[in-house]
């Protein structure tokens, strides 16, 4: 063995070392952010109006073109009626649509416009292919016949952190069977 | 001086009653004046429990779909199942006190539930009745 893999060697251990020590916490937490979950873009008038009803669902999980599509049939909302007045309607669209998956550079918005063709505007998350794929495993009777959760568009029943935008496995918690694990 | 005290004890007054004079209070007086006519908390009772015919799944639709029977308690949202919280004020403070949101709101639930926006009575007899709770 000569000398130089032995440095080497020590080198490689001495930065796995001391690599870690040099992020901060905010750092760890903004890395987790960007590749675990969408952006944690926040608007008041966007959680003030939108939700009532339902969670602020983070813009990073839908493109442009389908936030475009939700915000111009509002008078329809999914057989609800949402209508805006027409400052908030304004307000809240040029924010989804600034923050929109392919305006986005984290990790989970990069695979959800990955999964589209670059015409299609889904107008429900629920429906996108790399939502669908995340949870195929998940049976019927965790989401859709669980009285807690009720549809895989209620996010925040089981990711108890998505209103933050993170999404990762370690913060599912599904009501009724705890943690999910692949 | 007698006079000065009383007159400003007046206006203290007249402020204070101005300022419990809360979203729903201003907002009845407005229908009031649109409909010439007192609003009567009975038909709004009546209004509050009636019964529409609506689209699928939803068919049988009326305000307590997604506001409790019970305006004391919590409600859910019948299609999303977020909590709703108490509507009457005298449980909730909160409810009732921006007159912004409840004109949002009368409009959005009465075009749900009975299928076209309420009248101006309507909405009188509502809020009167609501306001009692």
């Amino acid at each position: 063995m000569n000398k130089s893999v032995i440095i080497t060697a020590i080198t490689l251990l001495v930065s796995v070392i001391t690599i870690p020590a040099v992020f901060s916490d905010d750092d760890r937490d903004e890395y987790r952010q960007r590749s675990l979950g969408v952006a944690a873009v926040i608007s008041e008038p966007y959680t003030n109006e939108c939700s009532s009803c339902h969670m602020a669902y983070p813009p990073g999980l839908l493109p442009a073109g389908s936030w475009q599509k939700i915000m111009s049939g509002l008078d329809s909302h999914f057989g609800d009626n949402a209508e805006l007045d027409s400052e908030s309607l304004k307000l809240i669209s040029e924010f989804l649509i600034s923050n929109s998956a392919d305006n986005s550079s984290y990790r989970r918005s990069r695979k959800i416009i990955r999964g589209l063709n670059t015409k299609d505007a889904p107008i429900r998350i629920s429906e996108l292919p790399y939502i669908k794929r995340e949870h195929h495993e998940i049976p019927d009777k965790m989401i859709k016949y669980n009285p807690e959760v009720n549809s895989l568009s209620n996010c925040s029943a089981c990711h108890a952190e998505a209103k933050k935008g993170l999404f990762d496995e370690h913060s599912v918690r599904i009501p009724g069977y705890g943690h999910w694990d692949d | 001086m007698k006079t000065i005290t009383f007159i400003t004890l007046f206006i203290i007054a007249s402020f204070n009653a101005m300022a419990e004079n809360t979203a729903i209070k201003q907002l009845i007086r407005e229908y009031q004046l649109d409909t010439k006519s007192a609003g009567s908390a009975e038909k709004g009772r009546l209004l509050w429990n009636k019964k529409f015919t609506g689209k699928p799944p939803f068919t049988e639709r009326s305000c307590q779909t997604c506001h409790n029977s019970n305006l004391k308690q919590q409600g859910q949202h019948i299609r999303t199942k977020k909590t709703i919280e108490a509507l009457a004020p005298s449980v909730n403070p909160k409810s009732l006190s921006d007159l912004k949101k409840i004109k949002k709101w009368l409009k959005r639930n009465c075009k749900w539930t009975i299928g076209r926006e309420c009248t101006a009575d309507e909405k009188n007899h509502l809020l009167t009745f609501l306001k009692q709770q």
